[in-house]
């Protein structure tokens, strides 16, 4: 039982990441109606420059707001220089694209800065409270989620209170009518994957100081781990990517507790083919289950 | 989209495509087979060999600064008139650790670079691919960088020859070292799942009655807590690690922020010191103290080899920074500079190999080497080292491991002779 | 799905089959020629390329023609290679034993067992991600054919026969006795190589140039049309990934053949891509254009190789084994965006029904 506890509060804490990775992929869907499958490079990149901002002396909250800042420019530079450049009307073509970007950041950030980890140090504990004898959260941890919660509620605030909110599922859901009805869908396109890149990039950045340090490839799990959380939770709902996120997290850590460390992606293909195959559409999507 | 009314249009294509192929690799083939020297990769002034390591890639982290000592040692070597007068030369390619290419690059090696000899070749599953290939061409493939067993098969490969001290070794004698300073102990294992956490677990059986729990990572999930949350409840109270240096950090660092601190026992694969610092910081490291380790080189700054590879690093290797993988790699330099001018003025393969089966050599570790004809591994002793107030050493434990278990023997380190490089 | 045994009449565009088999057969006998001009290293190379030219050949056709993109196909071929392996190893154990282990037949008959072991794995494999795919839109698919090859180390670790990180090994073929005087070990790989892709490719030609190609064709401008005609689209996108698994499978076999060791290393993620890669480098659908993709793949780590030679040491390795990659990545977004290819086709028709229907929604 205890150990069941301890499973399940630092599967929460590692699901919480997942959940925010995984908003941040339902939020660039919602906006362009696109999966992002460069998102884990382009996560990547914010944290190498929020590093170097922290080694030169900056806090670890400058390097944040820096990488911040670095994700959602670099959410706009790709939409704008890249996306706009190749047919939108069908995905395949902006998703090789996304390979070939994928390629070209991942070997550029390992020429300039070469392959090794770079320890990164959270700013609050990692040692987790003690709970009637069972380890439970770390103040890390709890940062983490509240950081997610966050997040998640000013965005739900966004698109579900704000007209800025309805214009962007405005210009995603029905771009010609909006147009017409005078919202500037490219500007709120890119504003879209803005939202999505920082998001990101908060998300790799929360990550990386609870594993060996950064590296090019530091978010290429949680990439595939949170495209699977925003599948099964809908990938046009936050709630479902919250939820659906927290829920991977549990999976893969019980997986890794109970049975061993190398069965837990199988696990997580296992229940992305599932919910694929019975409700494609997500748990909580909000559109009906169409067959292809 | 091409048209699909004209018949001709998709195989002349591919015809066109073919043709264009076969004369591209026309132009790039070698114009002909070269005359074989009478020695691959000897000529009078210099012997050629070669080495296929991960420089880049996911496993480079760790391993990317062996080659680069190995380079050191033979600069250094060359300098004062190389072995028997000839210059080694020292090639590295880099197989990113997948196997499909280490097949690829040994190839270039053997047949476009024509090496004397593998030296060094790293990584078990990337290794294991070419054992085949070097058998078949008669390369000799020397001191796997790998603790695997794989290497000491005398009868089916009688070309190669191991390094390392292997997995079961370490494992029996970190468990044998747990035993020997507290007959109470809970001896449990975390070891990588592949042959390198497969040969501890073993190693550890061959000497304790009972392995508490055995816990497996996965180098691609770089979150332990769930592991080291079983050992804690098992109430382990000597862990033995077979984990590469980011593990060791990890398991080390989490079980310190879960408020717990056992016994940890690790491989040479995962113990240095200042690798380990790195990755826990300030803060982590004090969790590091009293860590104890295996090791079957000379890395402890007491010894005369330290101070000569100290010295060959700083000024041929850019005063990187001196890790184990320094003492390691100049390690092996040293040992193909002994094996080679033990093999005669005019080295052949059959000669060096004979050269190593000889059992005379004596290597720069702990303990001599236990080469023979029927025995292709290096190191079957390893000492004890232990972190004390920050700093790792050697302290006066060694063990030689054989299928009967450890037994304690007195470490006796070859000492070092003629400024490290071997006379012909 | 019909092959091109069709008759002229009621598909103009399919290639008789004996004007099929011609071509095919000329271009692997000019292939096998060309294995004489080139030494053992490049014969070598040529074997690889070859293994990677049948599963690229299959995915072009998969991406081109169907518009399912499987960014896990290297999936595909590792599941051709432990098939082989697996196969070929308990045959050729089983006929150590007897009398028939020397001589051409016990040269054989591994070999063959093998190709069919790998035809069934990756076929099974193929009819199970095919009918997923079938019920899949784009990204969907790409995202699951992505977790699979991630799991790949995953599963190999998890299933004992397939000795996880280790991998299985296959049984090396050696040169005929008939033959030895003439051709090295390399040499006679490459020709096992080239006969096994011909085998893979082949079909994939037949089955682009006739009905099946029109089926698919139909599907992927405009389903519903198709479904008017009587075309189940289902059915046809999982056929088509059923043809471009089996090829992949062979691809895995050859791969095996020539080195005889099948790992989960050497079928990861970075693999994968590149087969994408050389997929649209060549110019996706088109089956002449994955041989040059295929090609490419596998000259430019050795073409980078020798550029960084030149190089300082340290930094010669660093750049050395991202230089390969990063210019794979710059060309892929450059055809993407001049020359989207086979898919304009698609872009043009889909254009056409958006501005039609007052559904905007995508």
């Amino acid at each position: 039982m205890e150990r069941l506890v301890f499973l399940l509060s630092t599967g929460l804490a590692r699901g919480a990441v997942l959940a925010l990775f995984a908003l941040s992929l339902v939020i660039v869907y919602r906006a362009a109606r696109a999966v992002n499958f460069a998102q884990a490079a382009m996560a990547v990149v914010p944290v190498y420059v929020a590093l170097a901002v922290t080694s030169a002396g900056g806090s670890f909250w400058l390097g944040l707001a820096v990488a911040l800042a670095v994700g959602a420019l670099l959410g706009a530079v790709v939409e704008r220089g890249l996306l706009r450049l190749v047919p939108q009307e069908t995905p395949l073509p902006g998703i090789i694209v996304a390979v070939g970007l994928v390629m070209v950041l991942q070997a550029g950030l390992a020429m300039v800065f070469g392959p090794d980890h770079r320890p990164v140090h959270a700013p609050f504990s990692q040692r987790p409270f003690d709970v009637g004898g069972v380890s439970v959260l770390s103040p890390y941890d709890l940062f983490v989620l509240v950081v997610a919660a966050v997040v998640m509620g000013g965005l739900a605030l966004l698109f579900s209170r704000t007209s800025l909110g309805l214009r962007l599922r405005a210009a995603a859901f029905a771009p010609e009518t909006s147009r017409l009805l005078g919202v500037r869908v490219p500007r709120m396109v890119t504003l879209g994957w803005m939202l999505s890149s920082a998001t990101a990039a908060l998300a790799a950045l929360l990550l990386v100081p609870t594993g060996l340090g950064l590296d090019p490839h530091a978010a290429d799990v949680l990439f595939v781990n949170a495209f699977a959380a925003a599948v099964v939770g809908g990938l046009d709902s936050p709630v479902g990517a919250l939820v659906a996120g927290l829920a991977v997290g549990v999976l893969v850590t019980l997986v890794t507790g109970y049975a061993s460390a190398a069965a837990a992606p199988l696990a997580v293909l296992v229940l992305l083919t599932a919910v694929l195959l019975v409700r494609p559409h997500g748990l909580f999507a909000t559109r009906e289950a169409r067959t292809a | 989209m091409r048209s699909t009314t004209s018949r001709a249009t998709p195989r002349g294509r591919t015809g066109a495509a073919a043709v264009l192929g076969l004369t591209a690799a026309t132009a790039l083939s070698a114009c002909s087979t070269p005359a074989a020297a009478d020695v691959p990769g000897v000529t009078d002034d210099t012997v050629v060999i070669g080495t296929h390591q991960p420089l880049t890639g996911p496993a480079a982290a760790g391993f990317a600064s062996i080659s680069a000592a190995t380079a050191a040692y033979f600069e250094y070597v060359n300098d004062r008139g190389g072995i028997n007068g000839r210059q080694i030369e020292y090639v590295v390619k880099d197989d990113g650790y997948n196997p499909a290419t280490t097949q690829t690059v040994v190839r270039e090696l053997v047949q476009q670079e024509e090496v004397f000899a593998i030296v060094n070749g790293l990584g078990t599953p990337t290794h294991s691919g070419v054992l085949d290939y070097l058998d078949q061409n008669g390369v000799p493939d020397l001191f796997v960088a790998s603790g695997s067993l794989t290497w000491d098969q005398p009868e089916e490969y009688p070309n190669t020859f191991g390094f390392n001290a292997d997995y079961v070794t370490e494992g029996a004698a970190l468990a044998q070292y747990a035993l020997d300073t507290d007959p109470d102990a809970v001896v449990c294992v975390l070891g990588q799942d592949d042959d390198f956490g497969e040969g501890i677990l073993q190693g550890v059986e061959l000497v304790a009655d009972e392995v508490a729990v055995n816990e497996t990572y996965s180098t691609a999930d770089q979150d332990v807590t769930a592991q080291l949350g079983a050992m804690k409840e098992a109430g382990c109270t000597h862990n033995v690690l077979g984990t590469i240096n980011g593990f060791t950090a990890l398991a080390v660092g989490t079980a310190a922020q879960m408020g717990w601190f056992p016994a940890w026992h690790v491989s040479s694969s995962g113990a240095d010191h200042p690798t380990l610092v790195e990755y826990l910081g300030e803060d982590g490291a004090p969790a590091l103290e009293g860590l104890v380790s295996v090791n079957y080189l000379p890395h402890s700054p007491s010894s005369d080899w330290y101070e000569l590879f100290t010295r060959i690093n700083d000024e041929y290797n850019d005063g990187a920074p001196y890790t184990g993988n320094t003492t390691y790699g100049m390690s092996v330099g040293y040992q193909f500079a002994e094996a080679l001018a033990a093999a005669g003025q005019d080295p052949t393969r059959e000669s060096i190999v004979a050269a190593l089966e000889s059992g005379e050599l004596r290597g720069n570790g702990v303990a001599p080497l236990t080469y023979s004809a029927d025995d292709h591994f290096a190191y079957r002793t390893v000492r004890v080292a232990v972190v004390s107030d920050g700093v790792q050493d050697f302290v006066d434990a060694a063990y030689e491991v054989s299928e009967s278990g450890a037994t304690a023997v007195t470490p006796q380190e070859t000492p070092l002779e003629n400024e490290g490089v071997p006379a012909g | 799905m019909s092959t091109a045994t069709t008759s002229p009449a009621t598909s103009p565009a399919a290639i008789p089959a004996t004007r099929l088999l011609l071509r095919a057969g000329l271009l692997t006998l000019l292939a096998l020629g060309g294995t004489f001009l080139l030494d053992p290293y490049r014969n070598y190379q040529l074997a690889t390329a070859a293994g990677i030219f049948a599963a690229v050949a299959g995915l072009t056709l998969l991406v081109g023609l169907t518009g399912q993109l499987s960014l896990g196909h290297a999936v595909l071929m590792a599941a051709g290679g432990y098939g082989y392996a697996l196969t070929a190893t308990r045959v050729a154990d089983a006929l150590a034993g007897s009398g028939a282990a020397d001589g051409v037949a016990g040269l054989l008959l591994p070999l063959l067992a093998g190709v069919v072991g790998a035809l069934v794995a990756s076929g099974a494999l193929g009819v199970l991600l095919g009918l997923a795919a079938a019920r899949l839109r784009g990204p969907y698919l790409a995202g699951l054919t992505l977790a699979l090859v991630i799991a790949l180390p995953s599963v190999a670790g998890t299933v004992p026969a397939l000795a996880g990180a280790q991998g299985v090994s296959a049984p090396f073929v050696p040169v005929p006795d008939a033959l030895a005087a003439l051709i090295a070990v390399e040499q006679w790989h490459a020709w096992l190589a080239i006969l096994l892709t011909s085998c893979a490719v082949t079909p994939l030609v037949a089955l682009r140039s006739g009905r099946a190609g029109l089926r698919m064709r139909a599907v992927h401008d405009d389903e519903t049309a198709a479904r008017l005609a009587g075309i189940d689209p289902g059915r046809v996108k999982a056929g088509a990934f059923v043809a471009s698994a089996l090829a992949a499978g062979l691809g895995g076999a050859v791969l095996a053949v020539v080195t005889q060791q099948v790992s989960p290393g050497a079928y990861g993620l970075g693999f994968s891509l590149l087969l994408v890669v050389a997929a649209v480098v060549g110019g996706l659908g088109s089956l002449g254009g994955a041989a040059v993709g295929a090609v490419l793949v596998t000259l430019l780590p050795w073409l980078v190789d020798q550029a960084t030679g030149a190089l300082p040491a340290d930094l010669g390795h660093r750049l050395q084994g991202n230089l390969e990659i990063a210019p794979f990545g710059v060309v892929v977004i450059v055809v993407m965006v001049l020359r989207p290819g086979g898919l304009a086709r698609l872009v043009r028709g889909r254009s056409r029904n958006t501005s039609l229907s007052t559904n905007t929604e995508r």
